[in-house]
């Protein structure tokens, strides 16, 4: 697989009000040809002025930024504007001229890139189509709703048949509704244009349903990246942890924990699967072995990229002895941990299991 | 009260409502081109943007942050020399356009200036990034986005200039003020009085009327 787009250790800082803010701090990164490559953080992390240098609106303070093979970041002038042609962006406010009719708004990249106007009839009318448009060509944008709007956006971004599309926050202002058929958009222009994504967002949500990779940002630096499936099924830092808790429960917090505990006084133990091909039925079949009972007391299985993944936390009951070979017997099909009695001891077993 | 003589009154209103339409269309085509012009090079040279240039925007800033405050009345007197060297007369009809199309330039250059700047920063960052050059993201995107508001502020001027040139009456400009001034004013004739105000009350409304549909067809709102 070839590389579209590598950011090498890339810093920015701004000066504001004598300030001196770093907004990136050594990133480095690349994403593949094709992809789809989400970047999440929280507010301020930096990932807008990371996204902003690969079309070089925003300049590396250091590092380097190369897009198909040519620096953007040591671009200037016609060689810049031209290379930016070969870029689309999509932005959360849409940003389309309100004093333009949707049909223009497509035209405008076009005519910057120099086309004539029987390619710009042709183009914007086939863009049109592709986002479902076509007979709302002569209004003007603030006649659309924003899921409209966005679709605009995303065709004129398409214009000039880009191999890269930045997508800033492309959903954020959307609902829920809209926002997934947005998203489905977006992935009809990765397949069958072949165009590589690199979006933004601070909802992991987005990343799950659409990103085939993911970097988790925190204060101007890359903490943690990787395969969604990887990053989501075994989160390790802390930043990332929380931002997957935020669209998958499988674990209980500790309010949660003390609940089951107040209910479920025998042995607590999670169990980790992991994209199980064997039709073992091992929880049930090990049990009986063992003359021990069990209770299914929380839980989560997700799938991401067609694989499963999740946690039980289960109760076994039962003496001692039998819960001890119980236990060892699962630990060979699956990952597993006791917790142990008290909330917080609990919460960071349940991490160690994941690492496990 | 003496007698309304409406036909001795019509000739002198219509004679007067020409003279000032035309003191106000001259010197607002003027000012619109002076100061939109005015206004882009303002907002083209600040810091930060396309021809960035301190010298150049802090003595046009200046320039117009000392004519603005000075009144209507002081700026006609102050102008006479340059009225009589420009037309060769410093009274009379077009002796007023001079400083009506002076005072009128500084404030729509104003206007002009703060429409370009209050155009949503995302059209432009939009330009930038679809690889539109700095002159073409100000030619095509930020002067066409402001156009709505700046029709409206022209519109204000425009009712402005209505206002001012009531006051050019006093050099001897004609039009309705002048003939409010000598008929209502200093004859004690009501009804010419009354009859000046109705009519400015109608310009100003038609003048407010156009300019908002204007403003809406170039806005393309609803
Ligand atoms: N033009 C600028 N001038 C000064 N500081 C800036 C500028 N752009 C960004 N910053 C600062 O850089 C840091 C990162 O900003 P950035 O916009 O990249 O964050 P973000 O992750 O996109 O946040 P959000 O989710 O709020 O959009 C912030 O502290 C921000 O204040
Ligand atoms: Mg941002």
């Amino acid at each position: 697989m070839t590389t579209a787009i590598t950011i090498e250790h890339v810093s920015k800082s701004f000066t504001a009000g004598g300030q001196r803010v770093t907004a990136l701090d050594d990133v480095s990164l690349s994403i593949d040809r094709g992809e789809i490559f989400g970047i999440v953080g929280y507010s301020g992390a930096g990932k807008s002025t990371l996204l902003r240098t690969i079309n070089a609106l925003e300049r590396p303070t250091a590092g380097r930024v190369v897009v198909d093979g040519v620096e953007v970041s040591a671009l200037g002038g016609r060689a810049l504007h031209r290379q930016r042609q070969r870029i689309g962006m999509i932005f959360q406010r849409f940003n389309l001229l309100q004093s333009r009719t949707v049909f223009q708004n497509v035209a405008y990249p076009l005519r910057v890139a120099g086309a004539s106007k029987d390619e710009i009839v042709d183009r914007v009318d086939e863009l049109l189509r592709f986002v479902g448009l076509s007979e709302r060509a002569l209004e003007h944008p603030s006649r659309l709703s924003g899921g409209q709007q966005q679709r605009v956006g995303i065709a004129r971004a398409l214009a000039n048949r880009p191999d890269v599309l930045l997508s800033d926050e492309a959903t954020s202002a959307l609902d829920p509704q809209t926002t997934s058929e947005v998203l489905e958009l977006l992935r009809r222009v990765n397949r069958e244009y072949g165009v590589t994504i690199a979006l933004v967002t601070h909802e992991m949500e987005v990343v799950r349903e659409l990103a085939d990779r993911v970097a988790v940002m925190q204060q101007g630096t890359v903490v943690e990246h990787g395969a969604v499936y990887d990053v989501f099924s075994r989160p390790s830092h802390p930043t990332t942890r929380r931002f997957v808790s935020s669209v998958l429960h499988h674990l209980p917090d500790a309010e949660a924990l003390d609940r089951i505990r107040r209910v479920h006084r025998g042995r607590i133990v999670q169990i980790h699967v992991e994209n199980r091909e064997s039709n073992d039925p091992f929880l049930s079949r090990i049990a009986r072995q063992h003359d021990v009972d069990y209770n299914v007391v929380y839980g989560g299985v997700s799938e991401l990229q067609s694989r499963l993944f999740g946690t039980l936390t289960v109760e076994l009951l039962g003496n001692d002895l039998d819960v001890d070979r119980a236990i060892a017997g699962i630990a060979t099909s699956a990952a597993i941990i006791e917790l142990p009695p008290s909330a917080e001891q609990a919460t960071s077993a349940a991490e160690e299991l994941i690492h496990a | 009260m003496r007698d309304i003589d409406l036909e001795a009154l019509l000739p002198k209103l219509g004679e007067a409502l020409l003279q000032t339409l035309q003191m106000i269309t001259l010197s607002f085509v003027i000012a619109g081109v002076v100061g939109v012009l005015l206004g882009i090079l303002l907002y083209a040279t600040r810091p930060g943007n396309l021809l960035e240039n301190r010298l150049v925007f802090g003595a046009l800033n200046a320039l117009i942050n000392v004519i603005r405050p000075i009144p209507f009345i002081i700026i006609i007197i102050a102008l006479i020399p340059v009225t009589r060297a420009l037309l060769g007369t410093s009274i009379g009809t077009t002796a007023a356009v001079p400083a009506l199309a002076l005072v009128a330039s500084v404030a729509i250059a104003r206007i002009a200036e703060s429409n370009l700047v209050a155009v949503d920063p995302g059209t432009v960052e939009a330009g930038a990034a679809m690889g539109a050059s700095p002159a073409r993201v100000l030619f095509t995107i930020v002067i066409p986005e402001s156009l709505g508001p700046l029709t409206l502020g022209l519109t204000y001027i425009f009712v402005a200039l209505v206002d001012a040139t009531a006051v050019a009456g006093l050099v001897g400009a004609g039009g309705l003020g002048s003939l409010a001034l000598t008929y209502g004013y200093q004859r004690f004739d009501w009804f010419v009085m009354i009859a000046v105000i109705v009519t400015l009350i109608v310009l100003v409304q038609l003048a407010q009327v156009a300019g908002n549909r204007v403003a809406r067809a170039v806005q393309h709102q609803r």
